[in-house]
């Protein structure tokens, strides 16, 4: 093994060299010592040591099966090939052309747009809200409304879509109770075509409200105090001040925010698979669901893959896309 | 910071805006909490209170009935531990392992290690729909399917936990760590006794994370158990949940009943610990 040069040990030494995550700071520019290089014999075998645990766990559970629904997904796998995995058959870009067919896949495409175009803008922008709120509207109790809107993240969503369930339910649920105080009729929300995503998009906005609230308070809390008392001598109104100093110098929390919010909703999951199983009339059959009973309810395993990596490039496109277009409008 | 200056205009809360901020604030938050009280509340109500159309917020008779029916239909003990085992080994795994990579990266001057650090980072943004479906051959093949080993292994070391520990440690004086090697001390005693004393909070950190993260997992149990003797707490919730013949006025109550023990000691351990979660946020940046 070729001993590494002192500036190429610098360079691992001072953090991530990729773009790094915004409340990184910045970590470049420690000089090291010249000693540096005598060390590196003894400290190569602990280093490969103390790697090598996590390393085996990645190849074999991440980098393995990676590879294998690649694989998989230009095969008929099904079934009978769980336990044969060999002798699946290649059947080149199949499975590709007739997801384009399938009527279904197209309506979980369609819903899985609708879920990230309608809830991540009201989930960043309510966040924010919230965040601005808490932060330089309210002095005391601060922890307890903080854990208050932070507390759907951390709890189960399987247990809270269940709740949800109830509270939607158009005879006896919280929600028709509400409307009929004020003489409303609530729709049957998780019955009806038109309400089942709106009504799965409220409750991913309200559980997920949390994640971008603390992002966003992270962020405040690293804006100088000067450069609000600036605006303010300057004459700026609480509105000004927020769309003029604040959301601007939030810019890099807000694309973090609108970044994993997207890739959060566009794996959505659990809410219509313990909510609607899909319906009614696949209304809010979404990509990982339909993934999910394509490969485990019916064994199409090969075509649940070519469905996998569909989504995978769609969410590596949509994310290289919302990381160019927020740079830009930065500069 | 709330008396203004003489000279700069306030925007302050004022006495007039303090309160309506209050008040904003304070109906966000029953907004937010309202399902968690229908739940709470829904638990200990009877079959009659819970079809009452319009519905009603507080019963008209408290029960325990919806708990003691949960409890004989299904085998809740069974669920809890198994959730409890799983979360517990997920946990201490990733104590283990995140800690000694986050070691070797903060540390350790080692050929490769930029490779390996590249490694983590992709790591941190692989979908969790890439691996389902091998994953499933894989556990099948090695029999592994309805055991332990097969909930534990795909989460035995996760990514957040190496960067959160990276991030930690680097703070850590190099002139400690070359002392204790002057004085003789191997790399594992050093990373023992040392290291991991000095990161406590950042452990305590990924403590919280890894369980509560394991506790609430429910895509990967939901397909790595057939046997309901091995399903964990969210999946046989869901189960529950979806079963055609679930008796309709009861079966809602004990749902409600059901969620409420899933969702109780979550609660708690956050409000408790709650601290924990906003500092790893801001520490790593991630969720």
């Amino acid at each position: 093994m070729s001993l590494v040069t002192g500036s190429t040990a610098d360079s691992a030494a001072t953090g991530p060299t990729k773009p790094s995550k915004a409340p990184v700071g910045p970590m470049r520019g420690s000089t090291r010592g010249p000693d540096r290089g005598r060390r590196l014999g003894r400290h190569n075998l602990h280093g490969w040591l103390f790697s090598t645990p996590f390393l085996v766990l990645f190849g074999v559970f991440m980098l393995l099966p990676i590879v294998a629904t690649l694989l998989m997904s230009f095969t008929d796998f099904g079934a009978r090939d769980v336990t044969r995995p060999f002798e699946a058959e290649f059947v080149g870009f199949d499975n590709y052309t007739r997801l384009f067919d399938d009527d279904v896949f197209r309506t979980a495409l369609f819903n899985t747009g609708y879920f990230v175009v309608v809830g991540v803008p009201l989930t960043v922008v309510l966040g924010l809200l919230v965040a601005v709120l808490l932060n330089n509207g309210i002095d005391r109790a601060r922890t307890f409304f903080r854990v208050g809107f932070y507390a759907p993240v951390v709890t189960t969503i399987v247990a809270v879509a269940v709740v949800w369930r109830f509270v939607l339910d158009p005879s006896d649920g919280l929600v028709a109770g509400l409307a009929s105080e004020l003489g409303l009729t609530a729709p049957d929300f998780l019955g009806s075509e038109t309400w089942a995503m709106p009504s799965l998009i409220a409750m991913a906005v309200w559980r997920n409200l949390g994640t971008v609230m603390v992002l966003f308070i992270a962020g405040l809390q690293a804006i100088p105090t000067e450069v609000r008392e600036a605006a303010r001598l300057d004459g700026a109104g609480a509105w000004q001040e927020l769309r003029r100093v604040t959301v601007p110098l939030l810019r890099p929390t807000m694309l973090y925010a609108t970044v994993i919010t997207s890739i959060g909703y566009l794996n959505v999951f659990e809410e219509p698979f313990v909510m609607t199983q899909g319906g009614p009339s696949n209304s809010t059959m979404t990509v990982s669901l339909d993934m999910y009973q394509e490969g485990f309810n019916f064994f199409h395993m090969g075509y649940a893959s070519a469905m996998a990596y569909v989504l995978f490039v769609v969410i590596m496109g949509i994310t290289v896309l919302q990381l160019r277009l927020l740079k830009d409008n930065t500069s | 910071m709330t008396a203004p200056t003489a000279t700069a205009p306030t925007r302050r809360p004022g006495r007039v805006r303090g309160p309506l901020l209050y008040t904003v604030a304070s109906l966000g938050l029953l907004v937010m909490a309202a399902p968690f009280l229908w739940m709470a509340l829904s638990a200990f109500k009877t079959k009659k209170d819970l079809a009452a159309s319009p519905p009603v917020w507080i019963p008209s008779h408290w029960t325990l009935a919806n708990f003691r029916d949960l409890l004989d239909q299904l085998d809740m003990a069974r669920y809890f531990m198994n959730s409890l085992i799983v979360a517990v080994l997920v946990t201490v795994c990733n104590l283990l392992f995140c800690s000694m990579l986050g070691y070797a990266l903060a540390k350790l001057q080692f050929t490769g290690r930029s490779k390996v650090f590249g490694i983590v980072l992709a790591a941190l943004m692989v979908p969790g729909n890439l691996l389902v479906l091998p994953l499933y051959v894989l556990m099948t093949k090695l029999n592994l399917i309805d055991t332990y080993a097969g909930l534990v292994l795909p989460f035995a070391a996760g990514a957040f936990g190496v960067f959160l520990m990276r991030q930690f440690m680097q703070s850590i004086p190099d002139e400690l760590l070359e002392a204790a090697r002057i004085d003789g001390a191997g790399e594992w005693y050093i990373f023992w006794r040392i290291v991991l004393p000095l990161v406590k909070p950042a452990l305590a950190t990924l403590t919280i994370f890894t369980f509560l993260g394991s506790w609430n997992n429910f895509v990967w149990p939901l397909i790595a158990t057939n046997d309901p003797g091995k399903y964990t707490l969210p999946v046989a919730l869901a189960t529950f949940a979806n079963d055609p013949n679930r008796t309709v006025g009861g079966g809602n109550g004990m749902l409600m009943a059901g969620s409420l023990l899933v969702v109780l000691p979550v609660l708690l351990v956050f409000a408790v610990l709650q601290r924990h979660f906003t500092q790893g946020i801001a520490t790593a940046g991630l969720k």
